[in-house]
């Protein structure tokens, strides 16, 4: 586990140690743990970090930010803190206050689009968002005639079909039909619903390296323990190089990640470069969920395939946060598109500058 | 917790852009004078001896080194942006690469002062060209099982023996190399060995050309008969080579050289799709470029962390692997996208050309310089499991 830089992380690091151990959560069928962690965090302030001292919020750094749902993500962690600082950050992009509780964001796909009605309410469907059954309010970026706005909406103005994704986290299907939002402004100048979807993709990106660095790390831990044939099974070279293999996807995963995070951090827009380190995050981050959750399953052998063992909530939520706000397949799409509208002779020069 | 990589998102200093526009403009120039031609890696003769010497002059050799060994005293990233430019221009880098990568830190570390004094600055003025004597007919990636030997004589040792796929020999002016000078004991298979600076060209070594399966001949047997070594070319403890040998691979493995080798074939494709791809050439070439970015800042990484005196052994281990792994698939799936390229495309010639050549090269590069299975096994150290 990387070291902790900050006072920020320590202490997200210190509520997940304390409130969301993996193995008391995965015993516990109650969902007891839920409530005690929510209000450390909340407590901590870290729901809203991002949202500064003005608009209801913590006012940290951006890379602190980073920083703790990349910890979250080496915990697994499954109450809606992403989605909440993810919410937070997108209200204070339009200077609208946070309220408190649980959040999340609309839509959570670059696919799907709310619209600005010309009466000033809002209408659309957003598929697959993270959360909202447990969100008491929504931030909503819309589309409307005179361009984007950014909204704060009542949850219990919207219809929600919940759904369960690979991790089983909920994963919902949100209606809004007319709904009037609490506070709605036009969105600044640039931002757009691209912008939110890679914001959200880096988000994804430093949960799915955090998980990583978790499923190496019980991996290695586990073939330490378990003997097989008369040894460790850590001394097989077969195992051993399957182990250095999900190294690699853990560590490519946590570079671009980590990179891409600090590359947000410093950015003034959301130009090519950024744009590059943002997809590339989601891009490579989600091909690491599926060949780094390969092995680490692998080197568990029939245990890790089991609901009591703690390696699923890891495995698993790594693979469902490959969908939020665009897969690796969709920005593959349009990182390809971007590099082939700069032309064959700006494609060093582009990967170069960062 | 048992592993603790670290990857911090370290970017390149101001005074590496001005740099890098230095080395594109002269590189350009050079390719205007018709020195070389970017859109051939496979080109007859990848020795430059003049432009080599350019280079030099340029200041781009040695360019970490003291100043009083005609260095430059400058950052490894700087180093690391003149070497990524001449990978990704396909320049002919052949006679300065190994000296100024490898032999030059090795001489700078091990070797007497009037070695230095004498060598090092020809390095840096680009006139040297340096091969590695490591991998003999019966030890490839099994280092310690080298026999060539070196024997105690007066005023030095004569040396015994073969090398082999040994880069650039029949070029070189020096090598750096291994021989065995006591046998390894019970308790250490990896004593007995010993480094040497040993000057090329001279009777008592004979070198032999090796065809590989590009076309091309850059590797060869030497065979040396009672050859003399006098004493002061032993480098650093006799019989400790192994204590030397692995500090000095982070800075080998995990250089823009590791991933970059086919880079070539992408920027064609991308060319030969034009502006406006279908979805398909668009997803694959979109998933290229993000390893290619991931693996590059990851190199970046590794080259802040030795910038910064660290020694990320087990992280340059994985940027080696993954950057091999993926440089040798990167014809291949260059080759998948370029089946739907038209006909038409103007380029269409050259990235088939180009293509051939990285898909007869792709097999070397998961071998050189420390197989994969190695660096599995070094990263599995790493991990704490042997």
């Amino acid at each position: 586990m990387a070291e902790s830089e900050n006072i920020v992380v320590e202490t997200a690091e210190k509520i997940f140690a304390d409130l969301a151990d993996a193995q008391t959560i995965n015993s516990d069928k109650t969902g007891s743990w839920k409530a005690p962690l929510w209000q450390a965090l909340s407590e901590a302030g870290l729901p809203l970090a991002w949202v500064p001292d003005d608009l209801g919020g913590s006012g940290a750094s951006l890379a602190d930010g980073f920083a703790v749902l990349n910890a979250a993500g080496r915990f697994a962690i499954a109450v809606p803190l992403a989605e909440t600082m993810l919410a937070g950050w997108l209200l204070a992009q339009a200077k609208i206050a946070s309220p408190d509780g649980e959040m999340t964001v609309v839509p959570a796909s670059p696919k799907d689009r709310i619209t600005l009605n010309v009466d000033g309410s809002l209408s659309g469907r957003a598929r697959g968002v993270p959360f909202a059954k447990s969100a008491r309010h929504f931030a909503v970026l819309a589309h409307g005639n005179d361009g984007i706005s950014i909204a704060l909406v009542d949850a219990a103005k919207g219809r929600i079909e919940a759904g369960i994704n690979v991790g089983y986290d909920n994963s919902d299907t949100l209606t809004l039909d007319k709904v009037e939002p609490i506070a709605i402004k036009p969105a600044p100048k640039g931002f757009d619903q691209s912008t939110l979807m890679l914001m959200g993709g880096v988000v994804r990106s430093l949960q799915i390296a955090g998980a990583l660095e978790s499923m190496l790390d019980i991996s290695v831990r586990y073939s330490n323990e378990r003997v097989a044939f008369e040894k460790k099974i850590s001394k097989f070279q077969a195992v051993q190089h399957n182990l250095a293999r999900l190294a690699g996807e853990s560590a490519a995963a946590l570079a671009a990640a980590t990179s891409a995070a600090d590359a947000i951090a410093n950015a003034t827009s959301f130009d090519d470069a950024v744009y590059l380190e943002a997809a590339s995050a989601k891009i490579r981050c989600a091909e690491a969920a599926e060949k780094g959750g390969a092995i680490a399953h692998q080197v568990h052998g029939a245990i890790g395939f089991t609901i009591e063992h703690i390696l699923h909530r890891y495995s698993l939520r790594a693979l469902a946060w490959r969908d939020d706000f665009g897969s690796e397949s969709h920005w593959a799409v349009e990182l390809g598109k971007r590099v082939a509208a700069r032309g064959a002779d700006e494609l060093w020069p582009l990967v170069a500058s960062r | 917790m048992t592993a603790a990589l670290r990857f911090d998102p370290i970017r390149l200093p101001a005074e590496c852009e001005q740099l890098r526009k230095e080395v594109r403009a002269f590189l350009a120039e050079e390719i205007a004078a018709g020195t070389f031609d970017p859109n051939k890696p496979n080109r007859e003769d990848t020795d430059a001896p003049e432009f080599s010497r350019r280079v030099g002059a340029k200041g781009w050799l040695g360019m970490t080194w003291p100043k009083k060994y005609g260095g430059q005293e400058r950052s490894f990233l700087e180093r690391y942006v003149v070497t990524e430019e001449m990978r990704v221009a396909n320049a002919p880098t052949r006679r300065f690469f190994v000296a100024d990568r490898q032999s030059g830190p090795v001489l700078l570390k091990y070797a007497p002062e009037h070695i230095k004094m004498d060598i090092l600055p020809r390095i840096c003025r680009g006139e040297l060209c340096f091969a590695i004597g490591m991998s003999e007919p019966n030890s490839g990636s099994d280092l310690f099982a080298a026999k060539t030997r070196a024997t105690k004589t007066d005023g030095g040792y004569l040396i015994n023996g073969s090398k082999i796929w040994t880069s650039s020999a029949h070029i070189a002016d020096y090598m750096i190399a291994i021989f065995r000078t006591s046998l390894p004991t019970k308790e250490n298979r990896r004593h007995g060995l010993t480094q040497f600076l040993v000057k090329m060209k001279q009777p008592g070594i004979e070198v032999n050309p090796i065809g590989q399966i590009t076309g091309q001949s850059e590797f060869n047997e030497v065979v040396f008969t009672d050859y003399f070594v006098p004493d002061d070319h032993v480098l650093g403890e006799i019989d400790g080579a192994w204590k030397q040998a692995t500090s000095e691979l982070a800075y080998e493995r995990s250089g823009p050289e590791r991933f970059l080798e086919t880079y070539y074939v992408l920027t064609e494709l991308v060319r030969a799709v034009g502006d406006k791809p279908d979805t398909r050439s668009a997803e694959g070439i979109g998933r290229l470029v993000a390893q290619l970015h991931t693996m590059r800042r990851m190199s970046v990484s590794v080259a802040g962390m030795l910038q910064a005196g660290k020694e990320p052994v087990v992280e340059a281990s994985i940027v080696k692997d993954i950057g091999t792994v993926w440089e040798q698939q990167l014809p291949h799936r260059v080759r998948d996208l370029a089946a739907f390229v038209e006909e038409t495309a103007s380029n269409r010639e050259t990235l088939e050309k180009q293509l051939e050549f990285a898909l007869r090269t792709a097999p070397k590069l998961t071998i050189q310089g420390g197989t994969t299975e190695v660096l599995r096994g070094i990263i599995a150290r790493g991990l704490g499991l042997r």
